[in-house]
């Protein structure tokens, strides 16, 4: 059993890291985005 | 259009946990594996997933090369990297299906190789998408890709024409899978298509967003007067 959840949960860290990136990487372009704005 | 969006994910998550509950609980269990054998309901969908991925990879990046489009670049980029996001998942749930099947981690055989093979490939794209900046960096990562495609096939049927150590296919030409796990190997490849698909349309729009910005800062550095920095 330790193998099967061992992989249901390694498919999740990989998709939840994943789009933590994304979100990261969206929040650094708001505020060059907000960057612009005060310009 | 962004009211679809948040309507999507939650429909998404509702059919994700559905899916889980059916390759958890649902699904029957293997006799001669046992419960490990519920991998496959991940394993399975995930590397179809990203097949098809890399396939519209492969088609926009021919779009991309006849007419430079725009819009058939970004696709060709999101389509790679949540491609090797897929694929990653396959790479590692694979192995540990293995461990207690075969009784290794991993072996040389064609199947797992040209998988790799395929990783490191989409790898290298988006390395050189990353790292590269030159104007002509669509163009190259689009023959790169077109490239890169050819080994979709050959992962996928290295299983029919081959004698390797992983399974031959369990559905379509001489598979013989129980139908209630067709039932649930089907409803969790929808459920990763549907994630899939959520995942490339925020990056897709995130990817738009950056290219504006990247024009706009670039605008700017061009009217801005000499000398004042």
């Amino acid at each position: 059993m330790k193998f099967l959840y061992a992989a249901y949960a390694i498919t999740w860290l990989i998709h939840i890291g994943y789009l933590g990136t994304v979100r990261a990487r969206y929040r650094r372009l708001e505020r060059e985005v907000e960057g612009l704005d005060r310009k | 259009m962004k009211k679809a969006f948040p309507i999507f994910a939650l429909l998404t998550l509702v059919l994700l946990s559905y899916a889980l509950y059916e390759a958890l609980v649902a699904a029957p269990t293997e006799q001669t594996m046992g419960e490990v054998q519920r991998i496959f309901y991940y394993h399975v969908p995930s590397a179809w997933t990203a097949f098809l991925l890399f396939l519209v990879n492969f088609v926009a990046s021919i779009v991309y090369l006849l007419n430079r489009s725009d819009k058939a670049d970004i696709l060709a980029l999101v389509t790679a990297e949540v491609g090797v996001v897929f694929c990653t998942v396959v790479l590692v749930t694979g192995p540990i299906w293995a461990r207690p099947v075969w009784g290794i981690w991993w072996t040389w055989d064609l199947r797992l190789t040209l998988t790799l093979v395929l990783w490191l490939i989409y790898v290298s794209y988006l390395v050189l998408r990353r790292f590269s900046s030159g104007s002509q960096t669509p163009l190259m990562a689009a023959v790169l890709a077109v490239f890169g495609a050819l080994d979709v096939p050959l992962v996928y049927f290295s299983i029919w024409y081959f004698r390797t150590q992983h399974p031959s296919p369990v559905i379509g030409r001489g598979g013989s899978l129980d139908p209630r796990m067709t039932r649930v190997l089907l409803i969790n490849w929808a459920a990763f298509l549907c994630l899939a698909l959520l995942v490339c349309w925020s990056r897709y729009r995130l990817e738009r967003l950056k290219r504006e910005v990247e024009e706009t800062q670039a605008l700017e550095a061009l009217l801005e007067p000499k000398g004042v920095r």
